[in-house]
Formats: C-alpha cells, structure tokens, sequence
C-alpha cells in the first residue's frame, strides 16, 4: 500500500489530446457528406420567396434549375436591370427553355424522364409576367411538374 | 534477447491535416435551399378550354392585382385571413347555400395580373395549399386517427379523391405592367 502512495504522481495530468483527430475527422465527414459543390454561378440576384407549404425536392439529378432575376451588379451595364432568365451559366430567353430541357432530359434515363421537375429559382421581386412566360413555355414543352423554390416562413400573415 | 520495436508512427499532426480539410469544406459547403411548392401545371392545348356550365356556389374565385392587393369573391380580403376562409368555404361546415355543395365540387379559381409580384403570389398559392393540407390533416385525423403523412399510399389516394386539390389559374390580365 505504501508503496502505491509513492508512485502516485502529484500535479494535474496533461489531458490526451489522441482522440482529438478522430473528433475533427467526424467533423470533417458531416462537412463532406452535407456539401453540395455550387454548379453554377448566379448572375442574377434570387432572394426566394416564403412559404409554409414546403416539399423537398429528392433527387437532385432529375431536378433543372431555372433562375429567374434582375441580373447582378457587375452585369447590369451590359443587359440592364429588368429580370432575366438563367439555364446553367448564361443569359437565356424564353424561346430556349425547349433546348434546355430536351438537353436536361438526354442526361437522365428514360424510366425516369416522367419524374423531371423544373425547379423556378425565382426572386421574390419579379413580376408575374416573365413567370407566366416561362409557365406557358413549359406547358408547351410538356415539363409540368413544377416547383417554385421557397425558404421556410415562421412567422405568420 | 532486446526485442526490438517498430517505431510508433507520430500521429500529432493527423489533426492538422484533418483541420484542413475541415475548414476547406466549411468553406465551400453551401447548405441549399432545396425546398418548395410542388405544382402541377395543366397540358397546353392550343384550342380554348370548353365553356363550362358552373355552378357559381362552387366557385372560389381569388384575385390579385397588379398591387398585390387580394380580392376574394368580389371582396377585400388580408392574405393571412385566406387560408381559413379558404378552408370553410370548401368543407361547408354549415351546409351554406353560398358555398360548395362538397369539397368534391368546390373549385379555387386563382388569377393574377401580370404586374402582381412573384412574392405575393407565392404568398396566395401558399395559403391555397396550406387549406387543402390543412383539411387532409382533418379528415385524415378523424377518419384514421394519423396526420395525413402518416398514411399509407392507398389511404392518401382516398382521401384525395374525397376532397381533390382543385386550383385552377386563368391566364392573367396585363394591366400593371
């Protein structure tokens, strides 16, 4: 027993920092697993509208994205400040909604075509007018499924 | 006889590397709204829809104008009044004369104009919906005792089909813009 007393050591011990490494890799995987990479850069401004109603949108391979928005500062010069449509990364009109969705639908496979929505990124301070466009030019190109992007609301009307 | 040991890999600057990383994707992760009101547009077709004989009583007509301002049945109404008025005039609690005969025949009629601001209409469809949501989660509570999402595939069809979702939208006038 004496002899236990004696080794004991005196002082706080130093706190082992070995687990430290596996707590930021846990970090690091939830970080990983929850990042989605941006695959395009918006040149219109979008501040989503908000809704209660809200549905999340599952596969993100079957979803086409349409922006619609004034476009962004550094740009204004060029195409003005009055809303504007975006398909992946450029200016587009109406009229190439059909491309892009017929280009959209070649990369996804032919059982699963029916599932496509087009997902209307829109900025809640456009008008009705250019969104009824674009609606009225889905319809034509038989997209009808449809989802108007929105953030959560808490509070009420 | 010494035994000889293997050098012990020093692993203190695991956590750096692994810090890095972390920041890296701290950095780029941008957490996506990917939420939103799912619609079903109708087929185009380019002849003009049919004239329908309506029954005036099922007909739920909203309006919204160029200045956002909400008209509902010819009046004034709040957007955070719609969601309940919306709600009694397709169930008919009271077997009213000047509301839906049942939620099977009631019919929500939604037009804006073309200056209505996407906000406001977002806004309208929302409460719309949050109606019709509201009473599946009802009808779903008092006939199967679970919340609406709660239900088997085969339950919601039936349901649905009992109060279908009927929003239809006119194609807007062009005064404010």
């Amino acid at each position: 027993m004496a002899r236990i007393n004696r080794k004991r050591k005196r002082g706080t011990p130093a706190i082992s920092t070995a687990s430290l490494p596996d707590i930021i890799f846990i970090l690091l995987f939830f970080f990983m697993v929850v990042t989605v990479m941006k695959d395009s850069t918006l040149k219109v401004e979008v501040n989503y509208p908000y809704a209660t109603e809200l549905q999340k949108l599952e596969k993100k391979s079957l979803v086409s994205y349409i922006y619609i928005g004034s476009p962004q500062k550094q740009y204004r010069e060029k195409y003005g400040s009055a809303p504007r449509i975006q398909l992946n990364d450029a200016f587009k009109e109406i009229k190439d909604l059909k491309i892009f969705m017929e280009q959209e639908k070649q990369a996804v496979a032919e059982n699963q075509r029916s599932r496509m929505t087009a997902s209307i990124r829109a900025d809640k301070d456009v008008t009705m007018g250019i969104i009824t466009d674009v609606k009225t030019e889905l319809r034509k190109i038989n997209q009808l499924k449809v989802n108007y992007s929105s953030k959560p609301r808490t509070d009420d009307l | 006889m010494a035994r000889r040991e293997a050098p012990e890999v020093n692993a203190g600057s695991m956590a750096d590397i692994a810090f890095l990383l972390l920041i890296f994707f701290l950095v780029t992760t941008t957490i996506d709204v990917d939420k939103g009101i799912t619609v079903k547009l109708p087929p185009w077709s380019d002849e003009p829809p049919p004239e329908m004989k309506l029954n005036e009583r099922n007909v739920y007509s909203v309006l919204v104008n160029a200045n956002d301002e909400l008209l509902v049945r010819g009046q004034l109404m709040r957007p955070g009044d719609l969601r309940e008025n919306t709600k009694i005039f397709i169930a008919n609690p009271q077997a009213l004369s000047n509301m839906a005969e049942s939620p099977k025949k009631a019919i929500i009629s939604l037009k804006n104009d073309r200056g209505t601001s996407y906000e406001a209409y977002i806004k309208v469809y929302n409460e719309l919906k949050a109606a019709y949501n509201e009473l599946w989660d009802e009808e779903a509570e008092k006939k199967f005792g679970r919340t609406y999402n709660e239900l088997e595939y085969e339950q919601k069809k039936a349901l649905r089909a009992d109060i279908p979702l009927v929003i239809s939208e006119a194609e807007p006038t062009s005064f404010g813009e």
